[in-house]
């Protein structure tokens, strides 16, 4: 009974922070409703006992990727006004799709059940079960491929985010090391031979 | 009593207001990237939400695994977004039409 309620509140909050991002004027409070958009589906993987993904999905998202959004939306200087151009134009066209789109899930899902016998309940965990630990077993066993290549697409996005952002400018004073290695003796030194002064 | 049809169905509301943030945000490339995480975060949701009904803990590995591509993807979107805005000092969609696309 808890649990009812706490879907509905959660996913009603979830729902109206999600047509806040899409609605909200300034970037900057629509990146603050994504926040709470994670934050709402956080919980609602919590009563889903995934325990470990709600966590990383406050970590990840709330904490890394959201704070690369609001670092980026304030270091531009964005002209919201003309940005927000044919908003009202498209609103119905968006609206009509998204509404199809709800209603026919709605109709796949909630009426006709997928074409199947769904279970109505969820099947009870062991005792003493640990999500942390089910999901570490099959991602260090049947999934260590994929887990090192998603390690792979990070190191990957990194190294272009940085290649990408990286200015070259010119007309200041750098240290270039593979210069500094490549230099040799001869192209360094000159020997003069000074003949020594005779004494008078 | 909470079914797998809710959480389906949650996770399909998500999607269509994220498709239809895209229609309606279509100039603005930040919001455009926003409703692409909000699209993941309904795939997720399902994923989740199969992988506890059917009792099979691999659909949260596949959550795990899109949680890492869209966090790859989002910091070059936002890197690419960056440039973008350094050449043509704008980041509406319309401008960047140098590809006649």
């Amino acid at each position: 009974m808890l649990t009812t309620l706490l879907f509905y509140v959660f996913a009603t909050i979830l729902v109206g922070s999600a047509a806040g991002v899409v609605l909200s004027r300034n970037p900057v409070r629509a990146a603050l409703f994504l926040v709470l958009a994670f934050f709402e589906s956080s919980v609602l993987w919590l009563l889903l006992d995934a325990e470990f993904l709600g966590l990383v999905l406050v970590l990840v998202y709330v904490g890394a990727v959201m704070v690369l959004f609001l670092f980026v939306i304030m270091m531009l200087d964005i002209n919201v006004a003309q940005l927000r151009e044919g908003f009202t134009k498209h609103a119905p066209l968006g609206a009509l799709v998204a509404g199809l789109m709800i209603a026919e899930i709605v109709y796949v899902v909630w009426v006709r059940h997928l074409g199947m016998n769904l279970p109505t309940s969820a099947p009870p965990l062991p005792v003493n079960y640990s999500n942390t630990h089910q999901l570490g077993q099959i991602l260090y066993t049947d999934y260590m491929l994929p887990f090192q290549l998603a390690a792979i697409v990070l190191l990957i996005a990194i190294v272009a985010a940085i290649a990408l952002t990286m200015r070259h400018r010119t007309g200041f004073k750098k240290q270039d090391v593979s210069a500094q290695v490549a230099r040799r003796r001869e192209e360094a030194v000159r020997i003069v031979k000074v003949d020594a002064e005779k004494a008078s | 009593m909470i079914t797998l049809p809710h959480f389906l169905v949650l996770s399909g509301i998500l999607f269509s207001i994220a498709v239809a943030g895209i229609f309606l945000n279509r100039k603005n490339v930040i919001v455009l990237l926003m409703c692409i995480e909000l699209m993941l975060l309904a795939v997720n949701f399902n994923f989740v939400a199969f992988s506890r009904w059917w009792g099979d803990v691999a659909g949260q590995a596949f959550v795990f695994f899109i949680l890492t591509v869209a966090a790859a993807e989002s910091a070059i979107g936002l890197a690419i977004l960056v440039v973008l805005f350094r050449e043509r000092k704008s980041i509406n969609v319309e401008n960047l039409d140098t590809m006649r696309g």
